[in-house]
């Protein structure tokens, strides 16, 4: 038997390392017909605002070579919804249920983290300051160290469990945006969010996003996350939890082997709706053929 | 309920050098499809396309374990799905999406024009079943854009409009000349080219009739998850995989 438990900071541990991520799984409900979502180390649901956002205009989607451009903008219902009848519905899964939470403002992220603080069952939340496709806000506190302390500092001080804070790729240095939220009080931090791309439609020579740019996610991305995984992993004493085009078991161990302490899934689950489980048996494998009894050994196990 | 499923390439019936029927057969049990049901395809050996593609069932054999898809190849996936082997793989993800919706019709029009023909052999064969009078319309620019016509009459009466008049009557559909007799249908479904099904909602509206549209969209997931593929309404923005690809039109902000 392999060990499969993780710790992610803040005295948090998942059954195992793998996770999905924050818009690619909806709310988990939407893959039970595929899944059994409780043998998930845990959900990084759907991004969640103080009040409900249509998001933004159609066409928000352009496939590319080896991934894809989003340019949802947040669509969700609001933390009150989720809260009063999303939620209700998926605590009964065994697995770590973590509300992305987004704002416009910083005094939007503490009203959000003080709700979420309210909510009996969830132990963490993931602090989105990436999100690439929101006019204001959203990536703006996430790509300078100020603001991203600063909305840091103001959800610390507003909620008492775990806070995971995703960072954008779309920095110089990452390594420092990573070392100020760690100042600031986060416990882990979750990476990459995407990358900003465009696509342009030469034939009518329009963008093909309503938003012209968007974030691009996939295996395209993999290398220049993985990257940036080691690099956090080797600046910052907090768990990384490491996300970035994962498509197999053998890209997740390679995220664990860069410093990752868990892994999340994300446009892998548009492809195939069972990837998740079938990366956590991958996994669970590599360990067995390799004689590695717990799977937290492979956690920065990097050869250099 | 939705399953991942693999099946065979067992043939292939073109119906002119873009548009082909593919049919699949499947060792497993085929869950049950609705009429307006689509499964997203994943094509085959081609890194190149990273995303499946969502396309409306045309017909199922649950019995011999088959499904068929009408395609027309108009971009590098669905001209790819057009060039398998027989006995090749494809892996389906299915039944997706919400459905026409039959209840209590007595005489129903089905407006269909281009791709948007495809679940109407599904929903004609319900409609058969429950004894409604089916009035299928089919448009194109020309007789070689009409397909399936044996198929749909075996559901009911079929007529064509084609713009250059080379089958049927010259025009669109919205043209036709049963939209200027006496107009007695109970309900029309649609699916096609978005202006055409605008012009159809439009009609069926100023008749006070309800009319359901099958909506096209670009997609990801095609389960709800992604929220890529949102069409707006009167009750902000939809997500035509899971509360579509069906919808009343008089909900529709199109």
């Amino acid at each position: 038997m392999v060990d499969l438990r993780v710790q992610i900071g803040g005295g948090l541990e998942l059954k195992n390392p793998v996770t999905t991520a924050s818009g690619t799984f909806g709310f988990g409900q939407e893959f039970t017909d595929f899944i059994d979502l409780d043998e998930l180390g845990g959900i990084f649901v759907k991004g969640l605002t103080l009040k409900l956002r249509q998001g933004n205009d159609y066409p928000r989607m352009a496939e590319t070579a080896s991934g894809m451009l989003n340019a949802v903008g947040l669509q969700n219902k609001g933390i009150d919804y989720f809260i009063e009848t999303t939620y209700p519905d998926i605590k009964k899964y065994k697995t770590e249920i973590f509300p992305n939470i987004n704002g416009s403002v910083v005094e939007d992220y503490i009203a959000v983290a003080e709700k979420v603080n309210e909510i009996e069952g969830i132990n963490a939340l993931e602090l989105n300051i990436s999100c690439p496709n929101v006019k204001e806000g959203g990536m703006a506190f996430g790509v300078s160290c100020p603001s991203a302390i600063a909305v840091t500092e103001a959800v610390r001080k507003a909620y008492d469990g775990v806070i995971i804070v995703k960072l954008s790729p779309n920095v110089t240095d990452i390594t420092e945006i990573a070392k100020g939220v760690e100042g600031a009080g986060a416990d882990a931090v979750s990476l990459v969010n995407t990358f900003l791309g465009m696509a342009i439609d030469y034939k009518t020579r329009k963008p093909v996003l309503s938003t012209i740019t968007g974030g691009l996610s996939g295996p395209a991305i993999k290398p220049i996350a993985l990257r940036m995984v080691w690099q956090v992993y080797n600046a910052v004493k907090i768990p990384v939890v490491g996300m970035g085009g994962i498509m197999n078991a053998e890209d997740a161990i390679e995220f664990m082997l860069a410093g990752s302490s868990a892994i999340q899934i994300g446009t892998a689950n548009f492809i195939d709706p069972q990837i998740s489980i079938k990366i956590l048996k991958g996994i669970e494998d590599y360990c067995k053929d390799n004689n590695v009894s717990a799977v937290r050994d492979l956690i920065g196990a990097l050869e250099v | 309920m939705k399953k991942v499923q693999d099946f065979k390439v067992l043939e292939y019936s073109w119906l002119n050098d873009e548009n082909y029927i593919l049919k699949l057969i499947a060792d497993d049990e085929i869950p049950e499809i609705k009429p307006g049901n689509f499964a997203e395809i994943k094509v085959p050996d081609s890194a190149d396309i990273f995303l499946r593609r969502p396309i409306s069932v045309l017909d199922v054999n649950y019995e011999k374990k088959t499904i068929s898809f009408y395609i027309k190849a108009i971009g590098k996936g669905t001209r790819k799905l057009g060039q398998l082997n027989i006995g090749q793989t494809v892996n389906i993800v299915y039944p997706l999406g919400n459905q026409f919706v039959v209840q209590d019709e007595k005489k129903v029009l089905i407006v269909g024009g281009g791709s948007g023909i495809a679940p109407f052999v599904l929903l004609g064969r319900e409609l058969q079943s429950k004894d409604v009078d089916v009035t299928f319309l089919m448009g194109g620019r020309t007789k070689n854009d009409i397909f399936l016509t044996d198929e749909f009459s075996k559901y009911g009466k079929v007529e064509v409009t084609t713009e250059d008049g080379s089958r049927g009557e010259k025009g669109m559909v919205t043209h036709h000349s049963l939209f200027k007799s006496e107009f007695d249908f109970d309900k029309v479904y649609t699916c096609g080219p978005d202006p055409m099904m605008k012009a159809v909602a439009k009609i069926a509206e100023s008749k006070g009739i309800l009319c359901e549209a099958s909506l096209e969209n670009m997609m990801a997931c095609g389960i709800g998850a992604c929220l890529c593929c949102v069409t707006p309404t009167h009750d902000g923005n939809k997500v035509v995989c899971t509360e579509g690809p069906v919808f009343n039109t008089k909900e529709l902000a199109w």
